[in-house]
Parts: structure tokens; sequence; C-alpha cells
């Protein structure tokens, strides 16, 4: 891989590399004695790794100018398996979460494993875990694809896809050792935003300057929503996290927010990562993926641009929704939830012109396990987002909230939607990238199609019902006008579905963890087989894909 | 300028536009898109002007229904705290044997007394008030500080060990830690303790000395008789109710460490009433079970 990168990109890399280690030296010895010395040490550990990557291959002779005929693949290679990696993690613990609450001992008096640092170790896990390495790696394969230009160096996609993994390592081990500021989606303290946001800045950039040379004259509606992923997140993040550190040398930080403006910066921020993270970014690889292996057109490019706008500019409205009944005002509320209500327009409209490209390829469908987890995400997506829509409405979030119908419909949209067609696109585009006709075992990707579908209802329906039994438990009145129930009362009563949600997580994962099988086995068999060269610009037959 | 093309499969236009072999139809916007997202505007633009929705500087819209969710609670805390009055204002006035007397009544206070007991108190001493390691079975124990109908509640009102000025404090000195006693001394009168309450095989000379040692340090807060003494919250040793566990080597380790136990405190957390109902509540739950 070193030998694909220029000279001057090895030198810069090298150099990158040694002013990280050094800071991360710094970080080390100014905080010995708080937790952030551990992440200097965690920064040197890896600046030394990738220094001995880059030095193995440093004096290798230059890529051939002829390199520049073709895309470059090699960062969207390891950041799929990278992905299904942290896919395999994060669901690990996700599901170790779910046998917490089933069986509160399964902490082991531990501090690190307990239920408050494990949980956000699952969300990061499996949302920027996966889901970003999986957003990052296929971003950069349709970017090329659509405009028919390759990445603009070699570099600073790497620079990307692994700096970002630092900072997904950083957060996690951080919240092992107890630290967080305490936003949901946003644990990772002062230092770990910042790094984020220099990553996240060369990211957009590398997508601007390839967009900048594009040899399509249109810009294909993957990008739009690739591009809308890039930049709101890179809003939210900064906004979000505007804090003040104890001490330069020390972990701990103060948000500039308090109280109800506090809240509202940060559900502002969190249903916009929902938004254009775990919603944008994947109908961006939706877009891409699903035409390509259905093999049929878009089935409308004015539907596709009134969901994009309406997406785009009803969301950023719809925050408030996660407070209601609460101290912000009335006013606020009822803008998010009516702007929640419209959005569920364009959010069907996405989901309808994305199962309406399936007409004519339905048999596709039927066959293709790889095509049907993409279909299906279309329709979690479609469900989730009505549910949703339906959960914003001030009156039903009375019954919704703080109750498992949330948890239920997070993973109607993360299982069924993001993890879906995130694993039906890992499915297509893994062949085309290591150029084999096909993945290694169709029979395992059915597998996996099938364990994913039972894992995913199984959660989702025991998550309703506990949601709803305990949101009327909370509420039920005796004759006497007071609470017929206990909190106690509503755990019991959740321990059956609480069981049910753990065991269909566990074949989840059981699925995720086939499927990995089958990408290294599908790698193993292009080491196997010498077939050509990287893919040729502009050339989809020979390419392959 | 790109030509469309027609998809045979829909027959429908293509943009002309292509990537990488994606094409896009020019199908028009489905009607029942357009028709809902007209439907949907339309229902937020009628909640808008009912209910509080846009800000306007410094004020917002108030809508014209004139609801805001502070007065909604407010009338809804209102209007339960009125329906509740008809037996709250009984339990307030009356007194403790009067309410106990009232069937109607003790209904109500066990309906609502098990809800305040599952949620406040039940972490500690169990649903059914069974108790647990370091917390004692109120449902059955001996009291330690006496079972009057105004004692249980004091004791609810200042807490144990608490942050209560008022307060109960009891404290049990750690005999081994602090080397009050030697090791002997602390064995033999473990075993003395023991044999109150169980059938002992320790030999008459070690529950002799034993008994000795407790006479010397242990009656001043226990009894002569090891009964306890309620005015300092120390347990009755000859029975068979235990905080912190029975066996011999339970009973060695409460003598070395000693003993404080907390309970809080629930005069800012429970109103008057509330702490009544408890009090009731858990002496009718003795009754039923004893
Ligand atoms: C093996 C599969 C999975 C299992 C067993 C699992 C389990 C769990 C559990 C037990 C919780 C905590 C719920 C609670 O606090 O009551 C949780 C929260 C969460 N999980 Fe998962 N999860 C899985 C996969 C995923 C995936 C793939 C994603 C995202 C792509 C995801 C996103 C989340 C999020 C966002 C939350 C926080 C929800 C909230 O705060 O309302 N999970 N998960
Ligand atoms: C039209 C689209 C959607 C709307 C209007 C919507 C609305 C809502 C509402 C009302 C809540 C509950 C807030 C509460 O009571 O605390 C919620 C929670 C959540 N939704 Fe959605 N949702 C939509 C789509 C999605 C999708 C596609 C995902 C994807 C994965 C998703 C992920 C989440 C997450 C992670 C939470 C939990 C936040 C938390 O409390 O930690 N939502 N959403």
């Amino acid at each position: 891989m070193v030998t694909q990168l220029t000279q001057n990109e090895r030198f810069l890399g090298l150099i990158i590399l040694i002013a990280l280690g050094c800071l991360g030296l710094v970080m080390a010895a100014a905080g010995q004695h708080d937790p952030i010395g551990m992440h200097g040490w965690l920064v040197v550990v890896c600046s030394i790794v990738m220094i001995f990557v880059l030095a193995n291959g440093y004096f290798a002779p230059e890529p051939s100018e002829a390199r520049l005929e073709h895309y470059y693949d090699d960062p969207s290679k390891v950041g799929i398996v990278v992905a299904m990696l942290w896919a395999i993690f994060g669901m690990f613990i996700g599901d170790w979460v779910a046998w917490q609450l089933v069986y509160p001992d399964l902490t082991f008096d531990a501090a690190w494993s307990s239920f408050g640092r494990i949980r956000p170790a699952h969300t990061t896990g499996v949302i920027f875990g996966f889901g970003g390495n999986a957003l990052i790696a296929t971003s950069f394969h349709v970017l090329q694809r659509t405009t028919r230009a390759r990445l603009p160096d070699q570099l600073s996609p790497w620079f990307v896809l692994l700096g970002y993994n630092l900072f997904c390592l950083i957060a996690i081990s951080g919240y092992f050792m107890g630290i967080t500021q305490s936003k949901e989606y946003a644990e990772p303290e002062w230092y770990a935003d910042i790094w984020l946001v220099i990553v996240w800045v060369t990211y957009f950039l590398i997508y601007l300057r390839t967009l900048a040379r594009r040899r399509e004259p249109h810009i294909y509606v993957a990008n739009w929503y690739y591009m809308a992923f890039i930049l709101v997140v890179a809003i939210l993040h900064i906004v979000n996290n505007l804090a003040m550190p104890i001490a330069w040398n020390q972990a701990k930080s103060y948000s500039a927010f308090s109280g109800v403006q506090d809240a509202m910066t940060q559900w502002w921020y969190g249903h916009n990562a929902v938004a254009f993270f775990l919603t944008a970014g994947f109908l961006g690889m939706m877009y891409y993926y699903m035409p390509k292996r259905a093999g049929r057109p878009i089935f409308s490019y004015r539907l596709s641009i009134i969901s994009f706008w309406g997406i785009t500019f009803m969301y950023m409205w719809a925050g408030s929704h996660h407070l209601h009944y609460t101290a912000l005002p009335h006013w606020v509320q009822t803008l998010g939830m009516t702007f929640s209500v419209m959005l569920l327009v364009p959010s069907w409209a996405s989901a309808t012109n994305a199962l309406l490209t399936l007409n004519g390829a339905w048999h596709k469908v039927r066959d293709d396990a790889t095509l049907r987890f993409m279909m299906m995400a279309a329709i979690f997506y479609g469900l989730s987002t009505f549910e949703g829509s339906f959960m914003a409405i001030r009156a039903v979030n009375s019954l919704s909230h703080y109750t498992d119908w949330t948890v239920g419909h997070v993973h109607a949209g993360a299982l069924g939607w993001v993890a879906l067609i995130t694993f039906g696109s890992i499915y297509a585009v893994v062949p085309w990238l290591w150029k084999q006709p096909r993945m290694y075992s169709p029979k395992l990707i059915e597998w996996h199609f099938w364990l994913a579908m039972a894992g995913t209802l199984i959660y989702v329906f025991a998550m309703w019902n506990s949601g709803v039994i305990q949101g009327l438990m909370w509420r039920t009145y005796n004759e006497s006008g007071t609470l017929s129930y206990s909190f106690i009362d509503s755990l019991v009563a959740m321990h059956p579905y609480y069981f049910a949600r753990a065991f269909g997580g566990l074949l989840f994962l059981l699925g995720a963890i086939i499927g990995f099988y089958n990408v290294l086995m599908t790698i193993r068999m292009a080491a196997n087989v010498e077939t050509g060269d990287e893919a040729v610009i502009g050339n989809p037959a020979a390419a392959g894909e | 300028m790109s030509v469309g093309e027609r998809d045979p499969y829909t027959g429908h236009m293509t943009t002309g536009h292509e990537w990488n072999g994606i094409k896009e139809l020019n199908a028009p916007v489905p009607k029942a898109v357009l028709f809902f997202l007209a439907a949907t505007f339309i229902f937020a633009l009628g909640y808008w002007i009912l209910m509080p929705a846009w800000p306007t500087g410094v004020a917002y819209t108030r809508g014209l229904l004139g609801i805001d969710q502070r007065m909604t609670v407010a009338e809804s805390v209102a209007a339960a705290t009125r329906d509740r009055a008809v037996w709250a204002q009984k339990v307030i006035d009356g007194d403790y044997a009067a309410v106990q007397a009232d069937v109607a009544l003790m209904r109500t206070v066990r309906q609502t007394g098990r809800t305040l007991f599952g949620d406040n108190c039940a972490v500690c001493h169990g649903q059914q008030g069974q108790g647990g390691k370091g917390y004692p079975a109120i449902a059955k124990a001996p009291w330690l500080w006496g079972g009057e109908p105004e004692t249980v509640a004091e004791t609810i009102r200042v807490g144990i060990n608490a942050a209560h000025p008022d307060t109960r404090v009891s404290q049990m000195m750690a005999f081994g830690r602090d080397n009050i006693l030697e090791r002997p001394e602390l064995l033999k009168v473990a075993a003395y303790v023991h044999s109150l309450s169980h059938k002992s095989d320790a030999p008459a000379a070690t529950l002799k000395d034993g008994k000795a040692v407790f006479e010397a340090n242990c009656v001043a807060c226990h009894g002569d008789d090891a009964k306890g003494k309620r005015d300092v919250g120390a347990p009755d040793l000859t029975d068979n109710f235990w905080i912190y566990g029975s066996d011999l080597q339970g009973i060695y380790e409460t003598i070395y460490r000693g003993r404080q136990g907390q309970m809080p405190g629930w005069e800012n957390r429970l109103s008057s009433l509330e702490r009544k109902i408890l009090t009731l509540y858990l002496l009718d739950l003795r009754q039923t079970r004893n």
C-alpha cells in the first residue's frame, strides 16, 4: 500500500506521524496524573506502528504515472475490513449491554465494564466505528466512480481513514477509563473532538477537490447525500462540542452551554446526527449500490430532488422532539413536532424512490440476498421514519418517551436500515474492489440475511412490547388516584423482553461474524487468483462494476 | 446536451445523465407525495395557529387555544390533588387508630402505600419488606427504634445515621479493628452471642468467658439480657432476625468491624401525607405478615 504513495507523500506522511507521536508524548508527559496521559501513550503507540508500516515501503520505487488512469481504492478496501471489525466489536458490546439488562451481575464487579461505560462503547462502536468507516470507505468508492475522477492524492484519504479510527479508539478507550462529557453520541472529550475536526475538514476537502476535477457534468445524487453528511456533521460536531477544558493537560472540560440551552443544543446535534450521519450518508450508499446491483435506473430524478431538499431542510428543526414535556418552552416543542410530521413525506419519498427503482428487478431481489439486504433496508427506513414522525407527536411521545419504545425505534433504524444497507453495499462492493466475479459464498450471504432479519424482528418486537407496557404501567392510576405500579414493578415486567432482545441481538451479531468471514475469504480468493490491476477510470465494463 | 432514452420496463424517459452505468428516469413526482406534502403542511399550519409556535424576538405566538404546557401541568396537578383530597384529608386529619379502623381508607392506604414503598424503600428493604444483607426485614423483624406508629413515622422522617439534623444515631464500635478487644476475646464473645440464638457446641468455658466479655463491653447498648435497647437502636441478639448474617462468621465480622447502617431521612423527599401512608402501610404489612 505504501508503494502507491509518491516519495513526497511518504515524506509528508512521516512528518505527520512524527509530529503526532511527539504530540502524544507531550500529552503523556503533561497528563501523567490524568487519564489524558493514557491517551497520550495511545497516540504514541499508534504513531509508532504507522511509522513502521510506512518505513517498510519507504524506499520502494515511486508508483508509475499510469496510476492516474486508475481509481484509487486501497483506502476503501482497508476501510471496509475495519468497518466489519468495528461491527463485530460494537455489536458484541451491544449484546453484552443487552445481557446486562437481563442479568445485572454481568458487570463482573469492575468499573470499566459497568453499564454506564460499555453502553457508549456500544453506540460509538456501531455508529462511528462501523457506520463511519463504512461511509468513508464507500464514499471514496462512489465519489470516484460517479465523477470519473481519481481521488486528488494518495495521502489524504489515508489521513482521513486512519485519523478517524484513531478518534474512535480514543473515544472508546476513554469510556472504559471513565472519560466522558456526558453528551449522548458526543461523549469524547475536547482533545478528541479537536482531532476529529482536523480529520473531518480534510475529508470534506477531498470531496471538494475530487468534485472540482470531475469529468461528469452533473453531480450524482449519492454525492449530494455524502456531501450533506460530511458538511452538516462538521457543523454539528463543532457547535455541540464547544467547551472549555479545566486545564490543557487534563481530560475534563465544561460545555459552553448550560441548562435548557445545553439540552437543546445537544438534541439539535443528536437528532441531526441521526439525520446526517445515520440517514443522509447511508442514503448516499443506497443511491449508488442499489441501482448498480439491480441494474435499474433510479425511479425518479425529480423525486430525488424533493426528498433531498425536504430532508435537509426539515431535519434541522426536528431536534426538540427529543425534549417534549421538559423545561424547553412549549413553542420550541411545537416546531419540533410539526417539522417532524412534515419530515415524513420526504423520508417516504426516498424509500419509495428506492423501492420503485427495484421495479423490473424483483426477480433479482428474490434470488440475490445482497439486493434483498438493500430492499429490506429501504423498507425499514420507511418503517422507522414513520415511527419517528409518529413518536414526535407530543401526545404519543408522552407515552413513548423514556421507554424501550425509543430503543426499539432506534434499532429498527440502526439494524433494519443502517446495518442492512451497509451489509448489502459491502457484499456488492467487495467483489468489485477485489476483482472477483462474486462473494466467496452466496450461501453464507443468505444465512447472514436471515439471521439479520430474525435478529432485527425479534429485537424490535420485543422493544415495542416492553416499551408500550412500560409506558402504560408508568401512567396507570388506581381508583384512589395514585400510581398503580412502582418502577420496580415495570422492571420485573421487562425481564422477558430484555431476554428476547438479547437473544435477537445475538443472532444479528452471528450474522455479522459470518459476513466478516465471507469478506475475508473473498479477499483470500483474490490473493490466490491474480487478476488485472486497478479499476480504470470511466470504464465500468472493464472494471466489472 | 444529454438526450434521454425510453426505459422499456416503465415506459418513462431517462434524464440522459449517466454515472458509471447508473441512469435516472425522469418520472414525475407521484401525486401522493405532493398531496401528503400539502396535507402535512396544512396540518402544521393549523397547529401553529392554535398552539404556541413561532418566536417573535423576545416573545412568541401564543396560539388561539391559549394552551401552555406549564399551565396544563399546574391544572392537572391541581385536579389530581382535588380528586385525592376526598381521602387524603381524612388520612391527614385522623389519628393512626382512626385511619386503621376505616376499612375503605385502609384500602387506599394499601394501594398507595405499595407503590410508594416500591419506589422509595424497596431497593434496600425488598419489595415485600423482606430485607437483605445489611437491611432489616421491616415486614417482620422486631423494631430497632420502636413500633408505635408515631415512632415509626419519626424514624422515616429523620432517618438513621442520615444527613437530617434530628437523625437517629446509632453506631456499633469496631471492637476488633480498633483494638478494643483482643482476638481471643473476640472469638469468645462471638461464640457467646451466637449461642444466644443458636444451639451451640462451643465449650462451656468459652461461653462463660464470652459472657464476661459481653457484660463488660456490650450490655450498655444491647442490654443485660441482650434483648437490645430501642432508645439507641441496638438490636435484640437473642432472636432469629439478623441484619448482617447469623452464622458465627457473620457475627464475628460485625463485632470486628463494627456497624453503622444508614437509612436516609425522608422529610425533604416525601410529603407528610406520604410518610403517614408509608407508616400505616408498613404497620398493616406487618400485621398481615405476622
Ligand atoms: C447486535 C446488535 C445490537 C444489540 C444487541 C444492541 C443492543 C443495545 C442495547 C442493549 C442498548 C441500550 C438500550 C438501553 O439503554 O436500554 C443499545 C442502545 C443503542 N444502540 Fe444498539 N444494539 C445492537 C446494534 C446496534 C447498531 C448496529 C446500531 C447502530 C448502527 C445501534 C445503535 C444504538 C443506539 C443509537 C443506542 C442508544 C439508544 C438510545 O439512547 O435511545 N445498535 N443497543
Ligand atoms: C422521519 C424520521 C424520524 C423522526 C421524525 C424520528 C423521530 C424520533 C423521535 C420522536 C424519537 C424519540 C425521542 C424521545 O422521546 O426521546 C427518536 C429517537 C431516536 N431516533 Fe428517530 N426518528 C426518525 C428516523 C430515525 C432513523 C432513520 C434513525 C436511524 C437510525 C433514528 C434514530 C434515532 C435514535 C438513535 C434515537 C434515540 C435518541 C436517544 O434518545 O438517544 N431515527 N426519533
